[in-house]
């Protein structure tokens, strides 16, 4: 009886706490001003806001008497991906030259996801095209 | 004990709204987004929602099938996240 309390308790707190991380996350992907400063908010404070759903739903299923931990699958998925999309977004955003291009690395030519292999500069005046390897 | 139960019913809806909330203003940023990436970041913000959309019902009926649909959406969405990026990256997604 007790334990069916403190877990309801638990899941109420970890809902609302979810929610906030949630509203957060879509709050400061509409109102920040620069598509790197945007990146921040939804990949970071939305994985938290649903790992906290997730958790509440396996303190419900617990105090519901089956206990199961499936949701903990959904939870290191999300963790593992949302740094990798986050990567692909930024590449996006610095190849589109949407945000001011990053300084030359100290002891390389360019940044890696800049650099151009040898054998694709075909035309160099126009570096983002590359020819069609069909 | 109503207390406790009383309290997660509200916590329920609460997160129903906050979630479709977030849906709302990431839909607001798809449209207005002036770059692809933004467009991108909209939509996995969206697909992440989805995903605490169906948990969340899931907790409100009380039953564990929502689960294989959760990590469906979740694959999903980060394969199609992956295939936006590199279209855009590479103007191919298979090379």
């Amino acid at each position: 009886m007790s334990v069916e309390i403190v877990t309801s308790y638990a899941t109420a707190l970890c809902l609302f706490i979810g929610s906030i991380f949630i509203l957060v996350g879509a709050i400061g992907l509409l109102k920040f001003n620069d598509p790197m400063t945007r990146l921040h908010a939804p990949t970071k404070v939305g994985t938290i806001g649903i790992g906290m759903l997730l958790l509440a739903s396996i303190l419900h299923s617990y105090s519901l008497g089956d206990s199961s931990m499936h949701e903990l699958l959904i939870m290191a998925f999300l963790f593992v991906t949302a740094p990798i999309s986050a990567n692909f977004i930024a590449k996006v955003s610095i190849h589109r030259r949407a945000c001011e291009t990053p300084p030359v690395p100290p002891r390389d030519d360019t940044w890696s996801t800049l650099s151009t292999p040898e054998e694709d500069k075909i035309i160099p005046d126009m570096p983002d095209t590359k020819p069609n390897k069909a | 004990m109503t207390d406790a139960f009383g309290l997660v019913d509200i916590a329920l809806v609460v997160t129903f709204v906050t979630l479709v909330l977030g849906q709302l203003l990431s839909m607001v940023r798809l449209v207005l987004g002036p770059t692809p990436g933004d467009r991108i970041l909209a939509l996995d913000t969206m697909v992440i929602n989805a995903i605490g959309l169906v948990v969340v019902l899931g907790i409100h009926q009380g039953v564990q099938i929502y689960f294989e649909v959760s990590l469906l959406i979740a694959m999903l969405g980060f394969v199609s996240t992956v295939a936006l990026a590199r279209f855009i990256l590479r103007g191919d997604i298979i090379e």
